[in-house]
C-alpha cells in the first residue's frame, strides 16, 4: 500500500507525545518524496492516455492523486510539529540549546530556531519603554525577590548582579535572586527549596 | 501545574479533521472494509489475493479511511464503504444496553473519532450511528469524570486501559487539574520546578551526554 512510509514518520512523533524531539528522519523523508515522484510520473503517463480516450483510467489516477495529497499532508504535519517542538525547547532550555538536542535538528531547523531566537529577542528588547523585558521569566507569579535553592549537580562558578561569584557545588544551598536562577531551576541544575 | 510550552495541534471536532493534527492523521489511517464499484486499472498489486493487473469491479478489500474518503463520491459510484462491525446493528445494541462494560480501547482506540468520520459516507444507518456514539459517550462520561477527579496519587492504569483516545485525553486533563489543585492546597503552587521536558530528555539521553 502507498503512504506507509509517511505514516511511519507521523507515528514516530505521535509516540513521543511529551514534546521530545526525535532525530530528524531524513532517510524516510526522502523515501516518501521518491514515492511521490513515482506516483506523479505514473499519473502523468496515465493522464496522457486518458486524454487520448481511455477514460477507464480515471479512477486509478484519482487514487494515486489521493495518495499524493496524503503524503503531502503527512510531511507538512511532520515538519510543522517538529517546529512546534523546537519552539518549545527555546522556552524550556533558554537561548542556548544543549548539543544533544541541536544534534537532532536538520540544517533548516537550526536556521529556523536562530531566526526565532532573534525575533523573540528583538521583541523582548522593544518592551518596557526601551528597557527590555524578559518574558520567559516569572512564569509563575513571584512571591519574593530572593529564593532558597539547592544545587543538584556541580555547575561551576556563577556570578550574580552585585558581582559576587558563588560556586554552585552539588548539595550546597544558596539564597539567590529569583530571576537569576529561574532558568537554572527549569534546567534541573537547581532545586527550589520551600520552607 | 506544569506549564508546557509544547502544545500540539488539536484534533478536529466532530466530523471535521484538522489538517496538521497528528492524532487525526493516525486516526485516518484506520482501515475500513470497502467494495469497489468500478475497475481500477494497473493497480492490481494493491490487492494481494489476485495476480491480475487491475483491481476488478466488486472486489472486497480494506482501504484506509483517508483513501476511502478521497475516492468516495455521492454521485458517481466509485466504491461503497461498509461499516466496521463495532458500528453495526449488533454492537449498537450492546452499546445501548450498557456502555460502561465495553472496552473501547480494544474496539477503537478511536471509537468516537472513526464513528464520526463514518458519517461522511451516505449510509441509511447514519442517524442511528450518531445517536449511539452520543449515548455511549454520555453513558460513560460520568464515571470517567468521577475517577479522573478523585484518583489522587493512585495507579490509574486500570482506569485508563479501557478508555477511547478522546476519553483518555479528557481523563488526563482532569488529572492534571486535580494535581494542580492539590499542590495549590499544599502551598506548592508557587514552587519553581524543573521542566518535565528537560527531565525526560535527561532520562533518555544519558548515554548521549557521556563522551
Amino acid at each position: 500500500m502507498f503512504c506507509e512510509k509517511a505514516i511511519e514518520l507521523i507515528r514516530e512523533l505521535h509516540r513521543m507525545s511529551d514534546g521530545q524531539l526525535p532525530a530528524f528522519n531524513e532517510d524516510v523523508l526522502r523515501q516518501v518524496l521518491q514515492e511521490m515522484e513515482a506516483l506523479y510520473e505514473q499519473n502523468q503517463t496515465d493522464v496522457n492516455e486518458a486524454k487520448a480516450g481511455r477514460a477507464e483510467l480515471i479512477p486509478s489516477i484519482k487514487l494515486r492523486h489521493c495518495c499524493l495529497l496524503r503524503n503531502q499532508r503527512c510531511l507538512t504535519a511532520y515538519l510543522y510539529d517538529r517546529l512546534l517542538r523546537i519552539r518549545a525547547l527555546r522556552w524550556e532550555y533558554g537561548s542556548v540549546l544543549p548539543a544533544n538536542v541541536r544534534f537532532h535538528m536538520c540544517a533548516e531547523e537550526v536556521q529556523w530556531i536562530s531566526q526565532y531566537k532573534k525575533s523573540l529577542a528583538s521583541f523582548m528588547r522593544s518592551l518596557g519603554g526601551g528597557e527590555g523585558l524578559d518574558i520567559t521569566q516569572d512564569m509563575k507569579p513571584p512571591k519574593s525577590l530572593y529564593i532558597e535553592v539547592r544545587c543538584l549537580k556541580d555547575h561551576g562558578e556563577f556570578e550574580i548582579d552585585d558581582g559576587t561569584v558563588i560556586l554552585l557545588k552539588k548539595n550546597s544551598q544558596h539564597f539567590l535572586p529569583r530571576w537569576k536562577c529561574e532558568q537554572l531551576i527549569r534546567q534541573g541544575v537547581l532545586e527550589h527549596v520551600m520552607s | 501545574m506544569d506549564t508546557q510550552s509544547y502544545l500540539p495541534v488539536q484534533p478536529g471536532v466532530g466530523m471535521g479533521e484538522n489538517f496538521l493534527s497528528l492524532d487525526d492523521i493516525v486516526l485516518s489511517h484506520e482501515r475500513l472494509p470497502i467494495r469497489t464499484e468500478c475497475r481500477f486499472p494497473r493497480l492490481g498489486f494493491l490487492e494481494k489475493s489476485s495476480d491480475s493487473q487491475d483491481i476488478p469491479e466488486g472486489t472486497k478489500m480494506e482501504l484506509p479511511l483517508w483513501l476511502s474518503k478521497g475516492l468516495y463520491e455521492k454521485k458517481r459510484r466509485v466504491l461503497s464503504v461498509e461499516l466496521p462491525k463495532v458500528y453495526r446493528e449488533g454492537w449498537r445494541t450492546v452499546f445501548n444496553a450498557d456502555p460502561n462494560v465495553v472496552d473501547l480501547h480494544k474496539m477503537g482506540p478511536y471509537y468516537y473519532g472513526l464513528g464520526s468520520q463514518m458519517l461522511h459516507f451516505d449510509s441509511p444507518e447514519n442517524p442511528e450511528i450518531a445517536q449511539t456514539l452520543l449515548q455511549t459517550f454520555i453513558g460513560r462520561f460520568r464515571r470517567n469524570m468521577d475517577s479522573s477527579q478523585n484518583a489522587y496519587n493512585e495507579d490509574t492504569s486500570a482506569l485508563v486501559e479501557r478508555l477511547d483516545c478522546l476519553e483518555k485525553a479528557l481523563f488526563t486533563s482532569g488529572q492534571s487539574g486535580l494535581n494542580s489543585f492539590q499542590s495549590w492546597e499544599k502551598g506548592q503552587a508557587s514552587q519553581l520546578t524543573a521542566s518535565s521536558l528537560v527531565l525526560n530528555y535527561r532520562k533518555r539521553k544519558i548515554t548521549d551526554l557521556q563522551p
